[in-house]
């Protein structure tokens, strides 16, 4: 059976790749840094699991130690210029879509039709990663059909996936970053202490004012906590099933499926959700690290107000 | 009370442009310690959670072959294809994406596109050629808004749309949740009742991608 392991082998191999194509990389005068960083993050995929938990602190705050301290640079490994990427398009033409297009083909091919596929009484993959792990083989698929469609250096591969890496930088790890900070609150209990706020203090006493009290709740601590599901049973337990279920008799299906996403409309305004709103900044050469939340707002305060009223008028019907 | 200081210093380090990872870090250990933890204990905690969470970054496995492509041209190539296409608009060709990716996250395949695989390499440079094609050359304030539209047209897209979809990890939640509440129902209503926000969420961000296109013709005449 495949596992989540092979995957991260995978990603344990590419960053490695970084580290040493970073180290040999002489016009950034920032290698070292780099070049430690990228490792670090290999050693996390390819060793994780046998470093013990405070062994993976220690590598967490090696990391904290390079990005906090700037001494990650920005590199730039020989690739084509824009005219010679021109000639490229125009003598490849749509040749160069089938390996983009491999992506989402074997990733589909993968949930929906090798997922259930079973060798010997023993599922072929674990059914639990399925989409994850076809992930990895669409990207090894699309790899070696880019290499021989298009003929493209043997080196290239981790020295383009470096040049992309880099224009990342650090905010690469963030979003993982988070989710860790996510576990230390709920072991600290800093869900629990606003939940605790909220229902104490906020006004449930008339149906829209409880409605909205979930609604604008849920957005407010998603932004908070990073994460809808963070916020969720916090506020679904304590607002949305004793009073609007018990106390107005709402239907739960509809007030909780439009409770989370009225947290959905949290995570597109919070920098807490990264690798949503921080990493394609970075990804896109934006300079202004809150561009793209900027201009998620509007549509995310109109979804707010939408979920409102619909939860109002569709959760309880006369 | 004390322990939502580290909200406080995600919230004041952010704003005043600290590393990132180092505000995340300080938050940990600020919370963990009013909750009694050392702070050996809480490096710890944040050590294994970040070994658990590992699966957050495969997305980035798609890089070295989004970088390949680019170095053979694929951006230029997208951007061609918009060239040949008649009437099309940076607005109205996000309707188009946006609609493409809400019936497939409504389908559960969620994972085919996103930042890294296709907004990057595809999405972006055709929103952008099609504001150069329809305005003439955009200035560069205005490409980067255009680049930033593309990406909060992919969110958007997914995230009032994923819930559609039976087996998506927050319906499973939900469900979860409620059973634990002693109200047990089957996750179809749960997916049937996420229909109207994704409908509205088509309305709304189509809306504002309509008026972002009047917007780039504006700008392009001054």
């Amino acid at each position: 059976m495949i596992k989540l392991g092979f995957v991260y082998l995978l990603a344990g191999l590419m960053f490695a790749g970084f580290a040493v194509f970073s180290a040999g990389d002489r016009s950034n005068g920032k290698r070292a840094g780099n070049t430690a960083f990228w490792g670090l993050t290999a050693l996390s995929f390819l060793a994780g699991d046998r470093l013990g938990d405070l062994g993976n602190g220690l590598l967490v705050l090696g990391l904290v130690l390079l990005a906090g301290l700037g001494l990650i640079g920005r590199s730039q490994p020989a690739t084509t210029t824009p005219a010679e990427r021109v000639a490229l398009s125009e003598r490849f033409g749509n040749r160069l879509f089938a390996p983009a297009l491999m992506l989402p083909l074997v990733v589909a091919l993968g949930v929906l039709a090798l997922k259930p596929l079973q060798l010997g009484g023993v599922p072929l993959m674990d059914p639990k990663q399925a989409t994850l792990i076809s992930l990895g083989g669409a990207v090894i698929v699309g790899l070696v059909l880019a290499l021989a469609l298009l003929r493209q250096p043997l080196t290239s591969p981790l020295q383009e996936g470096r040049r992309l890496a880099d224009t990342v930088g650090w905010a690469m790890l963030l979003p993982q970053f988070l989710a860790a900070l996510g576990a230390v609150f709920a072991l600290a209990g800093v869900g629990a202490q606003i939940g605790h706020l909220v229902t104490t203090w906020l006004p449930v006493d008339t149906r829209f004012a409880a409605v909205a009290v979930y609604c604008v709740g849920m957005a407010a601590f998603t932004m908070l906590m990073g994460n809808a599901f963070a916020a969720f049973p916090v506020l679904t337990g304590g607002v949305a099933i004793p009073i609007l279920v018990g106390h107005f008799g709402g239907n739960p299906a509809v007030i909780t499926s439009i409770g989370m996403l009225s947290g959905f409309c949290g995570t597109l305004m919070t920098p807490l959700a990264a690798n949503f709103n921080l990493v394609p900044p970075a990804l896109l050469e934006i300079p202004d690290r809150y561009a793209v939340i900027k201009t998620q707002v509007p549509t995310a305060l109109l979804m707010l107000i939408v979920n409102t009223v619909l939860m109002y008028v569709l959760a309880f019907p006369r | 009370m004390l322990i939502l200081l580290g909200v406080a210093v995600i919230v004041v380090g952010f704003a005043i442009r600290l590393n990132p990872l180092l505000v995340v870090v300080l938050a940990a250990l600020t919370s963990g310690w009013f909750a009694g933890l050392s702070p050996l204990q809480v490096i710890a905690a944040f050590g294994k959670a970040f070994n658990e969470n590992r699966y957050v970054s495969i997305a980035y496995l798609a890089l070295p072959l989004v970088g390949v492509l680019e170095r053979a041209g694929l951006r230029e190539r997208a951007a061609a294809i918009i060239a040949k296409l008649k009437g099309v608009t940076t607005g109205r060709f996000l309707i188009g994406y946006m609609s493409l990716r809400q019936i497939t996250a409504a389908l559960g395949l969620v994972a085919i596109a996103g930042q890294t695989q296709t907004v990057r390499p595809l999405i972006a440079p055709m929103a952008e050629a099609a504001t150069e094609l329809h305005d003439g050359p955009p200035d560069l304030p205005t490409r980067y808004a255009v680049r930033a539209m593309a990406a909060a047209t992919d969110n958007v897209a997914v995230f009032f749309s994923e819930d559609v979809f039976v087996a998506m990890g927050s319906v499973l939640l939900i469900v979860g949740f409620l059973t634990s509440s002693k109200i047990v129902l089957d996750p179809i209503h749960i997916s049937v009742w996420s229909i109207p926000t994704a409908l509205a969420a088509f309305v709304v961000h189509g809306a504002r991608l309509l008026l972002f296109d009047r917007r780039l013709a504006r700008g392009a005449k001054t």
